[in-house]
């Protein structure tokens, strides 16, 4: 017992030396659902280092893909995290049924 | 090309024929469930005839798509029939979508290589259009269970997805 509060009073103390370091934003989750053959609402504010979830709801197998910047398989049923690296206007689709489309905005 | 019209012409005077004549109301829903489902085993049958016959890349994973998508409709229409216990009913339009489908099937067995590849690619882009045209003017407004009719729904957006993306396959291979 003694021990983990030994450990417990470590972590705080480290994370009260970091604290000021990690001043930047703790990175976030957004969700984006797949439904009825769409993409649905996008996140607005997502920032490098955020991640997004790809929920697939149809019983379609989907991809969320930007040439050469992300492909993400999404088999009926699927949930599928994605970290996204760079900032960017990033025209998205699925590339088994190309009218399902959108744009995922990634500020720095 | 003027076959596969041909055959498009005659399909779509046999939907809506059949519901303006034989069916003043329209088809019952366990009809609707028979044609709907064998317009997806039709395009499977041609998808899986494409993928024996076919060695271009976008014309397999076009059909490759076909089969897949047009499988899980049925499989979600299967359950639903079960569900609702409606026993899906054989009728003129199912009939004739079948027999129009073999002499399809027939005609592009004996087609090789591009040949082959072009009259299954605009055979799809016809076929869609057909099936889309009864879709959305015959068969959606007659169904009458709530949940066929949210089925046949997400099959069109679906379809309309296979229609555009056959006649981009189609110009892509002349």
């Amino acid at each position: 017992m003694k021990r983990i509060f030994g450990i417990a009073a470590s972590l705080t103390a480290a994370m009260l030396v970091t604290g000021p370091v990690a001043a930047k934003p703790a990175a976030r989750t957004a969700t984006v659902v797949v439904d009825k053959l769409a993409f649905g609402a996008l996140p607005s504010n997502l920032r490098v280092g955020d991640s997004v979830v790809w929920v697939n709801r149809d019983i379609f197998r989907h991809s969320a893909t930007a040439a050469g910047h992300f492909d993400v398989d999404l088999p009926p049923g699927a949930r599928r995290r994605m970290v996204v690296r760079r900032a960017g206007a990033f025209t998205f689709l699925c590339k088994y049924h190309p009218g399902m489309k959108g744009v995922l905005k990634v500020s720095p | 090309m003027a076959h596969t019209t041909l055959i498009a012409a005659v399909a779509v005077a046999f939907l809506l024929g059949t519901s303006a004549t034989a069916q003043a109301a329209g088809p019952t829903d366990p009809q609707i469930a028979h044609i709907a489902y064998s317009a997806g085993a039709i395009d499977i049958a041609a998808g899986k005839q494409a993928l024996a016959r076919s060695r271009n890349k976008a014309v397999r994973a076009f059909a490759t798509e076909m089969v897949r998508d047009h499988q899980a409709v049925n499989d979600q229409a299967l359950a639903l029939v079960k569900k609702l216990h409606v026993t899906p009913q054989p009728n003129p339009t199912s009939i004739a979508l079948a027999k129009q489908a073999a002499v399809a099937l027939r005609r592009l067995s004996h087609l090789h290589g591009r040949s082959f590849d072009r009259a299954y690619a605009a055979n799809e882009v016809a076929y869609h259009k057909t099936v889309n045209g009864a879709l959305a003017d015959t068969l959606i407004p007659a169904a009458h269970n709530g949940e066929l009719k949210a089925l046949l729904q997400t099959g069109l957006t679906l379809f309309r997805e296979h229609q555009q993306h056959a006649e981009h396959l189609s110009a892509n291979l002349k």
